[in-house]
């Protein structure tokens, strides 16, 4: 018999564009597998995730990954940028399966990483980078294919207190230019923002609270 | 078509390879001196072979020598007449051929003396054959005129000593010529007269009788009726030589490849645990392009790709290597082995023939399983869901 576990349940919430969304909780509350099925990068064992009114839970894996691709951008509480490439390879990872040109695929990378000040890192090894410029070069990958949503795990957990407000300064940023943002935190610096409009409280895999602020 | 895609695909693997690049070198070191060892042996082996049957197609379609309590002995000429009474028989010409152990450089050259037909075959380097009553004219292979110290060339002399101790001078009036050296490189031709007083051959008899057959069916015939005639005699098939030759290096090549077939398993072996267990770092590297947007069918480019330029590079490397090393650098590793006799013989150079059926085998039989033993385990990781492999 498999020893299976109920990540989350009886989960029911509603994200709309441009919200600037915080799910919040502690430790193995089941935030980061909510952010998986949002994020269609893990498929619910019963139960619908609609992205723009459409059921994507059930896609079959091809589409289910174009979605992820064309939808969503992905910051992870470990980065998970791939050593030994440069930041600029590592930016550019998620347009490469695509049918873009490499010239394209360069401009658009420089122009990214030129808004988030990195340009002048862009030939460095990412293993190299210092945390906050590793955590800018993860944003930036999750920006390049103009994503309408942004979904980050835990971001500013290896962050001090400055490059965690700067992070939050890009997303705040991001969001006032019409993305929608979803965060999975239990860090109040994050969650005690103005600006953020909607909570949904975790605990033991269930939502235990959610609500608007505006 | 996505050409963009599957370069920019081909891009990010190139870069993947170089990340890793003493892991990869290592592979591409071992897989291509694998490679190297076994076309060695198959290019070497294929060579002698085709070296040797190419000079055969012009030899005689039946040899007649002389048998005596089991060894070859002198043959009257005086059956000559006999034989050309046999239907289906062409010509029949005595041949006059043996070996002369040069001291001077320990080695044996083949010494053939012609009469007044010459030989077939005969082209040369430079120079010319020697003519039926010409006494003291030799031409020589290559290696002979390379072998002496002083180097030899047309118009210089070459001594050899007769059945009586006595030194016998011969001009050298041609030299033959490289492509077909597997018999020519140790060859000293002269007249039949000049060789007959080197090694002392008593009048009305030859080394062997060679036999022309018009027509290739009647050479079995012809042959059992010789031997009928001559119970003593042997008559030998052009075609029983050409498969001795088959045979003796197809066996020597088997036998070393048998030896390298350890190695070359161990490759697989190493080849297979590389691939069938991804590291974690390799796992993880897998999901994350998974969960920003990468197909599993992406994924598998890939690592096609990522396979097929590690076993292309090598197979490409240890061929080429193989190559300069046969036909360049005369298989010195390998050619003891095969070559046999090649320690007493002079050294020849071998014209560069290549299998391509049996190089398109090795390919098939390396460089594809490396490509599946790269492909089939990360197909096991990228068909799950990236979130899995990302928490694994």
């Amino acid at each position: 018999m498999r020893d299976e576990v109920t990540a989350v349940k009886d989960v029911s919430i509603e994200i709309n564009k441009g919200d600037f969304a915080v799910l919040k909780g502690p430790s193995g509350s089941g935030k980061t597998t909510l952010l998986s099925l949002i994020g269609c990068m893990s498929r619910p064992t019963s139960g619908r995730v609609l992205v723009e009114n459409r059921d994507v839970s059930r896609l079959p894996e091809r589409f289910m990954t174009k979605v992820r691709r064309n939808t969503f951008g992905f910051i992870f509480q470990q980065f998970h940028l791939i050593k030994g490439l440069t930041v600029s390879d590592n930016v550019m990872l998620p347009l490469y399966p695509t049918d873009i040109t490499p010239s394209e695929l360069r401009k658009r990378a420089e122009d990214i990483l030129n808004t988030l000040g990195m340009s002048d890192r862009k030939k460095f090894q990412v293993q190299k980078l210092s945390g906050g410029e590793q955590q800018r070069t993860a944003i930036a990958r999750a920006l390049i294919n103009n994503p309408a949503i942004i979904l980050a795990d835990e971001p500013t957990a290896h962050l001090d207190t400055h490059l965690s407000e700067e992070f939050l300064s890009i997303m705040r940023n991001l969001q006032q230019q019409g993305k929608t943002i979803v965060i999975a935190t239990h860090d109040p610096l994050v969650y005690e923002k103005e600006y953020v409009n909607l909570y949904i409280e975790m605990r033991d895999g269930m939502v235990r609270g959610a609500g608007r602020k505006h | 078509m996505a050409i963009n895609k599957h370069k920019n695909i081909l891009d990010y693997t190139l870069q993947s390879l170089l990340r890793r690049k003493f892991k990869n070198t290592g592979i591409i070191l071992v897989f291509t001196f694998i490679i190297f060892a076994v076309s060695s042996i198959i290019l070497l082996s294929y060579s002698l072979k085709k070296e040797a049957g190419m000079l055969l197609k012009y030899s005689p379609e039946i040899i007649v020598q002389k048998i005596l309590a089991g060894r070859h002995e002198l043959i009257s000429t005086k059956i000559k007449n006999e034989i050309m009474g046999i239907p289906g028989v062409s010509k029949v010409e005595p041949r006059y051929w043996g070996y002369y152990y040069d001291s001077g450089v320990r080695a044996n050259y083949t010494i053939i003396g012609i009469g007044v037909s010459g030989i077939e075959n005969n082209r040369l380097i430079k120079g010319r054959m020697p003519s039926a009553n010409e006494k003291n004219a030799a031409a020589i292979g290559r290696e002979i005129a390379d072998a002496r110290i002083i180097k030899k060339d047309i118009g210089d002399s070459l001594n050899l000593q007769n059945s009586e101790g006595r030194w016998m001078e011969f001009k050298i009036v041609g030299i033959f010529e490289s492509d077909s050296e597997i018999l020519t490189a140790d060859l000293i031709i002269i007249s039949e007269s000049a060789f007959k007083s080197l090694v002392g051959m008593p009048e009305d008899t030859a080394t062997d009788l060679a036999v022309r057959v018009a027509n290739e069916t009647e050479i079995p015939t012809a042959a059992r009726k010789i031997k009928e005639l001559f119970p003593y005699s042997r008559p030998i098939l052009r075609d029983e030589v050409i498969r001795t030759y088959d045979a003796v290096f197809g066996w020597r090549s088997g036998l070393i490849l048998a030896m390298f077939a350890g190695a070359l398993a161990a490759f697989i072996i190493l080849a297979w645990d590389k691939a069938t267990g991804l590291s974690a770092e390799e796992k993880q590297e897998i999901g994350i392009l998974k969960a920003i947007g990468w197909e599993t069918s992406d994924i598998l480019e890939m690592k096609f790709w990522e396979g097929l330029v590690i076993s292309l590079t090598s197979f490409m490397c240890g061929l080429i290597l193989a190559y300069l090393h046969i036909f360049l650098l005369d298989g010195f590793l390998f050619a003891p082995a095969l070559k046999g006799w090649s320690v007493i013989y002079p050294h020849f150079n071998l014209a560069p023939f290549i299998d391509f059926y049996q190089i398109a085998i090795l390919m098939a039989i390396t460089v594809l399983p490396y490509i599946a033993s790269t492909i089939i385990p990360s197909w096991k990781a990228s068909i799950t869901d990236p979130d899995t492999v990302m928490r694994g």
